[in-house]
């Protein structure tokens, strides 16, 4: 430690041109354009890569949800619900695809707010970046832990004697769709992460929001079960479409309609949110 | 392009809720120089630097960097300026190597310039052995230089140095003010701030005294100091009743004005010449006046801020009508 502090911060000889302020001006542009931005996108998700490979305990959440609320619900609910474990695993490995997506969701929205108060965020606020690269960088990143979840979770069914009738493509749709939608739910959650005063009250916020959507959700129970002033509310539950679209994906392999209203309403979170998220951002400053 | 000033700030004002940070401070820093904005904590040196860098919206008055306007394009003027903060503004959690191809990533440069600009920072802020190492273990010197090499990756004409060498050891302060004179010789301008007349004077070829948000003064560090006097004599009188008989003695003597705190019977004279001192003794010897302590100085930022406001820089706003107490500048 005490040899670094002595070398001397001389510059490499041969010092490089003259710095030239009108030069510098002439340069400057007045907004990042699109590939700028992409390329600063990138680079903060390879920061957040970069952490996710030093911090390994943050995958916890991605690996024992799947695990242990796949087996647990299945043998608890399994019986009473659908009549046995084998008939209630159609029903309930999408729920809990897309109720482990929205936990990873509401950790992007905690992480983000850990982050923006330490100070590397300063930096980043005086660096000629667009607003939306330090949101949107680590959500990309955030992609391997929702595929991760969704694998896990459907290889955990399958163990226990889960078997699609979509086959191996509809798998993969009904993953593919399980990301997506959970990436686009995380825009809410990130939204939060810039709004609110602390780590926790984002996971306290979160929490509330998350528990409804996802049981008062047609996740674990057929929605027809319920009182009729529950139905209402769980058939236009955004989480409702978005589960049983991933059913007809993998127990049919069909692309129904409920495929397409998830896809709309994921894009229709991520046009209203993305926006809200980068300008509660911006104005934190 | 080459009068025109790298700073220009006409009334700058930053107001939290009451509290009037920022109270209507201008700044001209000419292109190439080193600029000191001088003053205590709480002063408002920071709000100051952080309205200009575009980290804080500025609630009055006017800035411009290079001609480019701070309030309308904010984009434009980051892309100008290099930010060095109070506090070392790198990711933890990367290691230093990681941080600065990071910020080259996120300033347009290719990956492969990103990583030979990295190690050229390196190697030359003296990091090259620590550049893979997690910065958990980097002492708070290698922290800042860590931090100071990322502000220099694009060579922006304007660097802000935030109390570059605050909580710095003696001999890493000394290798800091090297860095920064060095910058300006390749043609940046430096604007810092620092709480040490020291500093200001070591490396500052015009430096303005912020109290309290506003300016208070603004000239070369030679001729704030001669404000002062260039050293201090410090006397305890032995019986406090002296006090304005020493006076006048210091004052047909030197023609200064000595600084008297009579709680504690000590005179504080200006010395235009320390040499000087010696009459001063000699003369309340012959008076009759008994000395407890003597002790020369050279002028302290507190000398140059009572100099130049009629209160120390320490001391809480008394007397003054405005409420809500400033929570900053109770901090220290």
């Amino acid at each position: 430690m005490t040899t670094s502090v002595t070398t001397p911060m001389t510059p490499a000889p041969g010092a490089p041109r003259r710095v030239d302020p009108s030069a510098a001006v002439a340069r400057t542009t007045s907004h990042s354009s699109l590939q700028e931005t992409l390329v600063q996108t990138l680079a903060m998700a390879w920061r957040a890569l970069k952490k996710m490979r030093r911090k390994p305990e943050q995958f916890f959440d991605v690996l024992i949800q799947p695990l242990l609320f796949t087996a647990m619900f299945a043998f608890i609910f399994g019986g009473a619900i659908s009549g046995s474990v084998s008939d209630y695993l159609p029903v309930l490995i999408p729920g809990i695809l897309a109720q482990t997506a929205l936990t990873v969701c509401m950790a992007t929205g905690v992480q983000l707010r850990e982050d923006m108060d330490k100070g590397v965020f300063d930096r980043f606020k005086s660096l000629p970046i667009a607003r939306i690269a330090p949101l949107a960088g680590p959500m990309i990143a955030d992609l391997i832990r929702y595929g991760i979840a969704s694998v896990l979770t459907l290889v955990t069914g399958l163990i226990i004697g889960y078997r699609p009738g979509g086959g191996v493509l509809g798998c993969v749709g009904g993953i593919a769709l399980t990301v997506i939608a959970g990436w686009s739910l995380a825009w809410i959650f990130t939204w939060l992460g810039t709004m609110a005063r602390s780590a926790q009250s984002v996971q306290g916020i979160s929490m509330m929001i998350m528990f409804p959507l996802t049981f008062l959700s047609n996740a674990f129970v057929p929605a027809e079960t319920l009182p009729g002033w529950l139905e209402a509310f769980v058939k236009v539950n955004p989480v409702s479409h978005v589960v049983s679209a991933v059913r007809d994906l993998l127990n049919h392999g069909a692309v129904t309609a409920e495929v397409g209203w998830a896809v709309i309403g994921c894009a229709v979170v991520v046009a209203i949110f993305a926006p809200l998220a980068v300008r509660s951002y911006s104005r934190k400053m | 392009m080459a009068d025109l000033d790298a700073v220009r700030a006409d009334g700058l004002v930053k107001d939290f809720g009451d509290f009037r940070a920022v109270d209507e401070i201008d700044l001209h820093v000419r292109q190439g120089e080193i600029f000191g904005v001088l003053g205590p904590n709480g002063a408002g040196k920071t709000t100051t630097l952080r309205m200009l860098a575009t980290l804080l919206p500025v609630d009055g008055g006017h800035a411009e960097i290079f001609g480019v306007d701070v309030r309308r394009e904010p984009h434009r003027i980051r892309q100008l300026v290099g930010v060095t903060g109070q506090y070392a503004s790198v990711d933890e959690d990367l290691t230093a190597r990681e941080n600065l191809r990071l910020f080259a990533r996120l300033q347009g440069l290719t990956s492969a310039r990103a990583k030979a600009i990295a190690g050229d920072l390196l190697e030359r802020f003296g990091l090259q052995e620590a550049a893979d190492r997690p910065l958990s273990q980097f002492s708070g010197g290698m922290r800042r230089r860590l931090d100071l090499a990322s502000s220099l990756i694009t060579r922006p004409p304007l660097i802000f140095l935030d109390e570059p060498t605050t909580g710095l050891d003696p001999r890493t302060r000394g290798q800091m003010w090297d860095t920064i004179r060095e910058l300006v010789t390749d043609g940046s301008t430096i604007l810092l701030t620092t709480q040490y007349l020291d500093e200001a004077d070591q490396l500052a070829d015009r430096v303005a005294v912020i109290d309290r948000g506003r300016k208070v003064a603004e000239d070369t560090p030679d001729a704030l100091k001669t404000q002062v006097g260039d050293s201090t004599l410090q006397l305890g009188l032995a019986d406090g009743s002296d006090l304005a008989l020493a006076a006048d003695i210091v004052r047909r003597l030197l023609a200064e004005d000595p600084v008297l705190t009579p709680e504690s019977g000590r005179v504080n004279i200006p010395l235009p010449d320390p040499n000087r001192a010696a009459d001063v003794l000699i003369g309340l010897r012959e008076a009759g006046i008994g000395i407890s302590s003597v002790s020369v100085a050279k002028p302290t930022l507190d000398e140059v801020f009572l100099a130049l406001t009629g209160h120390g820089a320490d001391e809480p706003r008394a007397g003054e009508s405005q409420a809500g107490e400033p929570r900053m500048e109770a901090a220290r």
